[in-house]
């Protein structure tokens, strides 16, 4: 029997400072993060959501209406805490990072520059490498005591782990160190003394993005030479922050094949980087009032209502009496089948705690939608 | 939307062989084909993209069976690495090789006619599509092997990620349009599985993406080429989606960034869709005068158990009742959420498919039924 993950315990934890929400697109990490941030606010934390990419509407019930990058009060929030919540401006963000390591002039240089300016706005790895920066500048402002995040919709469940050393590799990468060497031992002469490779190599490059690309991004390197440190350093900082003790881990899935199988790889991931995993949540589970009622049964008795009708009730009763029926054969059958599929997982990962949430019949979009989740998540319901 | 033509008299290549990639593109002399036949008629790249989590992979693969089906040839073509296709078709990894993965009969589709369709898959590679792209144009020879070494490829890829989505999607365009030696169509159509809604516009739009980096050489003319394709008549674009809020509303938005790109929009795919089986007039009238009658008729269909008496049969009921009650008003919470759903959908005038939820998850079988499903429906 596998345990279950107790949210409430975990986020009126005063040694809880920051939890992280992750899993595959579509399984309702947002409203989680959401959801949670409230609920650990009414019960008294001092609480801020970072949010990556919300739907509008989720946006709109913790009256985020604009990404700004700033933490703002969301109002409505009942009880002792408090919740602040934010969007992600990865672009403003990397500009911060830009304007706070280097000399104002410099600093300009570099916004300026056409390949800084593709790179902060559309880099694969950006949003993610800034949802981490940012979490790291939340931790050190220091205001709030807890701090969930939500985490970007990557393309593999690896990618949010992965991004930050990305971007510091690539920026102190061979092919980037190759290219401003010319740059750096004194301009195109030094050209003629590096080997052939190196000349195909600027020739391609060259060939494909057109040489003033190049310039651009030898431009760039060099602008960026002093802060290369400050990077790497920055990435492995709040890659550290994510192991330290404090920080919890919740992968998000629902109870559907893909999504769990993609939840088994963010807990194996985690595992392997020695991240602390809290548990599993799984939401829109389904449950029904009438367990001792077999889909078996309830359609054996649709069936014979539709074939024999029943002497004493009109035939409009007949048919909702088999309507309900025949829901509730399809809710057991729907039930069964997540029981399955959650099986599968607990019996690779018997050691995983896990908290289903019962499915909702719309999507959230308000603070009380979100405190309807949140007492699901906290079994209070 | 009835019948559709045979494989004899399929049209021919009604194209000049010297129109390849890169040559000037169609003009929309071919519109949509004849009223009876399938509703993209004339298109030869069907870009399959919807947000996470709708079925998107699923829904490409069924539409690549769906347009083999008599007797064609099909490519489904994955561009993100995941390997879902092997997963869905449950073969091993696919390489960076076009390999055959199906075979396809009308009869499987439970349609009528003869003939055995094929579908292809490829997983395109980026890495290696870039080198046989350099290799194309520059004949790098072992010279490849030694830019692989240094990075190159995940550096270019990098500075301009714009040069990896012209890649993925002239490698789509160039298989559109690819002819074997008889001059014949390799493929009759092809399906690929695209990337997620909220980023599909940027994803095809490669001229612009690249625009900015490279004005002039092959990249820009490779864009330009596919920008070509992707733009003509041969192209459309569908949107896999359900009948939830967040999907709609990205689909919506979907539609307005392809058309703002100058895109062509294709058909909206419905997943998932399950059939009402009450509504919310149904569940009132169940609550208020024929409460009693149900729970009669609930005891009569022989759920009172082992009672024998109207009174013991009427408390063994009881209890059923509420709970009974509540899924149906949650039921029919969420008929009428689908319902707002499927008109916001129909604001968008496109042609609109709907492919059941399946019980059981997707399985081949199940692929099959959809591919079924879809041609039925007139997607193919």
């Amino acid at each position: 029997m596998t345990a279950l993950l107790e949210i409430d315990a975990l986020i009126d934890n005063p040694k809880t400072r920051i939890v992280v929400c992750c899993g595959s697109g579509g399984v309702g990490k947002t409203t989680t993060a959401a959801a949670i941030g409230l609920r650990a606010a009414e019960r008294g934390r001092k609480v801020v959501v970072l949010t990556i990419d919300p739907a509008r509407r989720l946006a709109q019930s913790m009256g985020l209406s604009e990404l700004d990058n700033t933490p703002r009060v969301v109002k409505g929030s009942v009880g002792p805490g408090q919740l602040h919540a934010m969007m992600l401006d990865m672009k403003r963000t990397f500009d911060e990072v830009v304007l706070a390591h280097a000399e104002p002039e410099r600093a300009k240089a570099i916004l300026e520059n056409p390949f800084y300016q593709s790179l902060s706005a559309g880099f694969a790895g950006t949003q993610e490498y800034m949802a981490m920066e940012k979490l790291g500048q939340l931790r050190a402002a220091d205001e709030w005591d807890l701090i969930v995040v939500d985490t970007p919709p990557s393309r593999s469940a690896l990618d949010f782990l992965d991004a930050p050393n990305r971007l510091g590799s690539f920026l102190d990468g061979r092919v980037i160190r190759l290219l401003t060497a010319p740059a750096k031992v004194g301009g195109r002469s030094a050209m003629k003394f590096l080997n052939v490779g190196m000349g195909l190599l600027t020739g391609t490059l060259g060939k494909i993005f057109g040489t003033q690309l190049l310039t651009d991004v030898q431009t760039f390197v060099g602008a960026m030479d002093s802060m290369f440190g400050g990077f790497r350093e920055r990435a492995d900082r709040t890659y550290q922050l994510l192991k330290a003790p404090g920080t919890a881990f919740l992968v998000v899935a629902a109870p559907e094949r893909d999504a769990l199988r993609e939840a088994a790889y963010f807990v194996d991931r985690l595992a392997a980087d020695e991240m602390p995993l809290a548990g599993l949540v799984i939401n829109r589970v389904h449950g029904t009032g009438v367990p001792q009622l077999t889909a078996e049964r309830a359609l054996a008795a649709a069936e014979a209502l539709e074939e024999n009708g029943s002497p004493n009730s009109s035939a409009a009763a007949e048919t909702l009496a088999a309507g309900l029926l025949r829901l509730h054969a399809e809710r057991m059958q729907i039930m069964d089948r997540e029981r399955r599929t959650r099986d599968r997982f607990v019996s690779v990962y018997p050691d995983v705690p896990i908290v289903e949430v019962g499915a909702l019949p719309g999507d959230v979009h308000d603070l009380d939608g979100l405190r309807a989740i949140g007492e699901r998540l906290g079994g209070t319901e | 939307m009835a019948s559709t033509p045979g494989p004899a008299d399929r049209p021919t290549p009604e194209e000049t062989p010297q129109e390849s990639l890169g040559a000037s593109g169609p003009d929309g002399e071919r519109g949509l084909g004849p009223a009876n036949g399938p509703d993209w008629e004339g298109v030869r790249l069907h870009v399959v993209s919807g947000k996470g989590g709708t079925g998107k992979t699923t829904l490409a693969a069924a539409l690549a069976i769906a347009l083999a089906a008599e007797g064609g040839r099909t490519l489904l073509i994955e561009v993100e690495g995941r390997q879902g296709i092997a997963e869905l078709f449950g073969i091993a990894a696919l390489p960076y090789q076009e390999r055959k993965i199906a075979a396809v009969t009308p009869a499987q589709l439970g349609l009528p006619g003869k003939g055995s369709g094929e579908i292809f898959a490829l997983a395109i590679d980026t890495e290696q599509a870039l080198l046989e792209y350099l290799d194309m144009f520059y004949k790098l020879g072992r010279a490849g092997k030694a830019l692989q070494k240094v990075g190159f490829v995940d550096f270019a890829t990098t500075i301009a990620p714009g040069v990896r989505d012209v890649l993925l999607t002239g490698k789509a365009c160039e298989a559109a349009r690819r002819k074997g030696p008889d001059g014949r169509r390799a493929y009759d159509a092809i399906v690929m599985d695209a990337p997620p809604t909220g980023r599909i516009t940027r994803f095809l739009n490669v001229n612009s993406e690249v625009a900015g980096l490279a004005r002039i050489g092959p990249i820009h003319g490779q864009a330009q080429a596919v920008m070509r394709v992707l733009r003509s008549p041969e192209t459309a674009v569908h949107l896999v989606t359900l009948l939830e809020e967040m999907p709609v509303q990205e689909t919506v938005d979907g539609v307005t960034e392809l058309h703002d790109a100058q895109l062509p929009v294709g058909g909206v795919l419905v997943n998932m869709v399950r059939p009402p089986i009450l509504d919310a007039a149904a569940v009132a009238a169940v609550d208020g005068d024929h409460r009693e009658e149900v729970a009669l008729a609930l005891g009569e269909a022989g759920l009172g158990g082992r009672s024998r008496t109207a009174e013991t049969v009427r408390t063994a009921v009881e209890p059923l009742l509420d709970p009974l009650l509540a899924q149906a008003r949650e039921h029919a919470e969420r008929v009428e959420l689908e319902r707002e759903q499927r008109a916001a959908l129909q604001q968008l005038r496109l042609p609109t498919y709907e492919l059941p939820l399946l019980g059981e998850g997707v399985d081949l079988g199940g692929l099959y039924r959809l591919a079924g499903e879809l041609k039925r429906q007139g997607a193919a």
